[in-house]
């Protein structure tokens, strides 16, 4: 049934350094910086000042329009400060500081049967916890979750592929997590109507395929689909087309050919809000890299320092060139240790300054390796050019918008060009010209 | 811990291929048909592979000293250029002709387009041309493989067309008759061919539609008239086919980006090929046939773009 993409990479994928380690729960932070924006849409509005008295969960920033999301307290504890503090993805942005008291109360909401909510119900709890897709794109949960008007979802697929290098965290998840992925899978299928469900896991991940399959084994509506290894697998356009051999066209959703796309730890935070009342206050982070000393993943509060998770991984054991939120393809750069999780914080990666090609860039000879790997079906080479020049108008011929930015065309590129580089240039000239 | 790190944007690992990897794939490539030259034209070889790349090297010196550009004989391009020109002589040419075709093969098959990535043509074919237009006597005059003296022989593709005596298929595949330096062994080049195919460096559908076309229409034309035209066997193994197939129409620079267009890139070479061939005033045609499609190249990548992922609806 599954097929494979056109294009892609087999990059190295180092998930043995964390694999097969049991998931654990990070100390608890002494403070904890907590930005409002931590996702796609508008910040949420600070509803604490400096003083407060807050508990695990308490809602400190309320959703504010329809795409946003609330933000929580992860943190028992007395709020210090709400003001720009370094954010992993914004540079610097808008965060409230709650300094932890020790004692870890918890003020969560009312928990809901799981099997018989009802989907408005569920809706509102999303809303309530603050959901985000967890994948790492961080869009908000009830907004994805609402279908428009006419539009029809009949498949759901749970998107287990995890096809970034190092990241095992959705691994771990479905292997010790089974019970709680499947029953917010369950809501979610429940909660669009869609008739089939798929869980889609790369190969390699083979306990977790058994743990899955073991579970469903009495839904049959819901099949576990085993993927050929491929970066980018876990990209949702294709996953689609791995598993139902639907192609989303360029701009559009994948509702627009009846199906959607959700991370195992989103639906694991589902399920988490309507049985047990909890907000999304915490997530897997995968701390990775051949320098860490002791790589694992870590339930982490939102808002904890990385720094601080690296320390407790065991530090480093080599100077760190770069340090990496996400994972080695599509993952950002950080400049400062200072900078907290946050809820689209799917890994810490730590590269030794001997691991980052830094390499001067070498004229394009056309191999077009870059050409053969777009997992698109874009001309990376020709757009490069485009973008070079300023040719603003004929890239979009090129369908820049379409690029995912996943890095496969500047992984193989032997000229060591910042392709993506350009291709995010490029994408925001075209965004600029587009609003004035 | 130290911070500082260095802030790019993703993705932040590579895989291990750079420019010079891949031109030193393609001298490792070259290894079988070099030795299998040196096995037939002995010191000859030697000397004229000598000459051609050192001429190479010191071109791409000089004129990068002149534009004032940052020398870049490490990319390793200067050197596959030197070989690949030395390998499409003849084994008995002057050197000093030779030199000069290597100069000309950099300066302005190269180096006037801007350096490695921005040429048209085929560099080494460029020299090759050039010297052709210039020394078409020299050009022609093919040594009998083995022999230290200067003993004429004609190829299996003059002997051919102006002879109508046909070469055994055996020693054409195995190389032991006369012909450039390095076209003269099918198996040598094959062996070659398949490790940068196995590599990824080269795209296997141009070699295999360039040589495929020539095998069609030769059959065809055979068919038509058998005592003119021999098999299409002989087609695809005398002359510089092979080697211009695996190791000249797969130049990355100056060949299609599009995989549509590596297919037409390679039918087009194997078409005009056997149209060089029937009614030509010279055997060959690989060279022409190249250099002709290269220049075609930014047509064919702008009628071929592929498809956006997601344009394909309903396949």
């Amino acid at each position: 049934m599954a097929q494979v993409f056109n294009g892609g990479i087999h990059p190295r994928y180092f998930r043995e350094l964390t694999r097969d380690k049991p998931l654990r729960e990070a100390k608890l932070p002494g403070e904890v910086v907590i930005p409002l924006s931590q996702h796609i849409g508008a910040p949420a509005e600070p509803v604490v000042k400096p003083g407060d008295m807050v508990k695990v969960g308490t809602l400190i920033g309320r959703s504010s329009k329809f795409i946003s999301a609330s933000v929580h307290s992860s943190l028992s504890g007395r709020v210090t400060a709400v003001e720009s503090r370094p954010h992993p993805v914004l540079g610097n942005a808008l965060a409230v500081v709650i300094e932890g008291d020790g004692k870890d109360e918890h003020e969560l909401f009312s928990s809901q049967d799981p099997e018989n909510v009802s989907p408005e119900e569920v809706k509102k709890l999303i809303l309530q916890a603050g959901i985000v897709g967890l994948g790492g794109a961080a869009f908000p949960a009830h907004v994805k979750l609402t279908l428009p008007e006419g539009k029809k979802v009949d498949t759901f697929i749970l998107n287990g592929a995890e096809c970034e290098p190092y990241l095992t965290g959705d691994y771990r998840i479905m292997v010790e997590r089974t019970d709680d992925v499947v029953g917010g899978l369950k809501i979610i299928k429940r909660i669009l109507k869609a008739e089939k469900a798929y869980v889609g896991i790369e190969e390699d991940k083979a306990e977790a395929v058994k743990s899955m399959s073991e579970a469903l084994k009495n839904e049959k509506s819901i099949e576990v689909i085993p993927l050929k290894v491929k970066y980018p697998q876990g990209g949702e356009k294709q996953l689609i087309k791995t598993i139902l051999n639907r192609e989303v066209p360029g701009g559009s959703l994948p509702l627009d050919v009846g199906c959607m796309v959700s991370n195992v730890g989103t639906a694991l935070s589902v399920y988490e809000a309507v049985s047990f009342g909890k907000p999304l206050y915490r997530r897997v982070v995968t701390v990775t890299g051949a320098i860490v000393k002791n790589p694992v993943n870590l339930l982490a509060r939102i808002g904890t320092r990385i720094g601080d998770l690296i320390e407790e991984c065991g530090g480093l054991s080599e100077n760190a060139g770069k340090v990496i939120t996400g994972g080695p393809m599509m993952g950002l750069a950080q400049y400062s240790l200072d900078v907290p999780v946050i809820k689209g914080t799917t890994g810490i990666l730590c590269l030794g300054e001997k691991e980052i090609s830094f390499h001067e860039e070498l004229p394009c000879i056309r191999c077009a390796r870059c050409v053969d790997v777009c997992p698109m079906g874009l001309l990376p080479t020709e757009m490069r050019k485009k973008v070079k020049a300023g040719h603003w108008e004929e890239l979009k011929d090129y369908s820049l918008s379409d690029c995912l930015e996943c890095g496969c065309c500047q992984y193989v590129c032997p000229a060591y060009i910042p392709l993506v580089h350009l291709f995010k240039l490029g994408k925001s000239e075209l965004q600029r010209i587009r609003q004035s | 811990m130290k911070e500082g790190f260095i802030i790019t944007a993703s993705p932040h690992i590579r895989s291990g291929v750079d420019v010079g990897s891949m031109m030193r794939a393609v001298i490792y490539a070259l290894i079988p048909v070099v030795a299998v030259s040196i096995y037939l034209f002995r010191i000859k070889a030697v000397i004229l592979i000598a000459v051609c790349i050192v001429t190479a090297l010191l071109t791409e010196v000089i004129f990068q000293k002149i534009r004032h550009k940052k020398i870049t004989l490490s990319d390793g391009s200067a050197l596959v250029t030197g070989l690949l020109f030395a390998l499409i002589l003849p084994p008995g040419i002057p050197l000093g002709t030779a030199a000069l075709g290597a100069v000309i093969a950099i300066a302005l098959g190269k180096q006037i387009f801007g350096g490695l990535g921005y040429n048209i043509f085929n560099p080494a074919l460029v020299g090759r041309a050039f010297l052709m237009a210039s020394f078409p006597v020299l050009l022609t005059t093919w040594v009998k493989p083995f022999s230290l003296d200067a003993v004429t022989k004609a190829t299996p593709l003059g002997l051919m067309k102006f002879q109508g005596a046909a070469t055994p298929l055996l020693n054409l595949f195995l190389g032991q008759t006369a012909g450039s330096l390095g076209e003269t062994s099918a198996v040598a080049i094959l062996l070659g061919g398949a490790f940068l195919i196995w590599k990824g460096y080269i795209d296997w559908r141009i070699p295999a539609g360039y040589t495929f076309t020539v095998f069609l229409l030769g059959e065809f034309i055979h068919l038509i008239n058998p005592v003119k035209f021999p098999s299409p066997f002989f087609q695809v193994l005398a002359g510089g086919l092979l080697l211009g197939a695996f190791f000249m129409a797969t130049d990355p620079v100056t060949t299609p980006v599009t995989i549509k267009g590596r297919w037409i890139f390679g039918i087009g070479s194997g078409v005009l090929l056997i149209g060089i061939r029937i009614w030509g005033g010279l055997p060959e045609g690989v060279m022409y046939s190249i250099l002709l499609m290269n220049m075609t190249v930014p047509l064919i990548n702008r009628y071929t773009r592929p498809k956006p992922f997601g344009t394909r609806r309903g396949r």
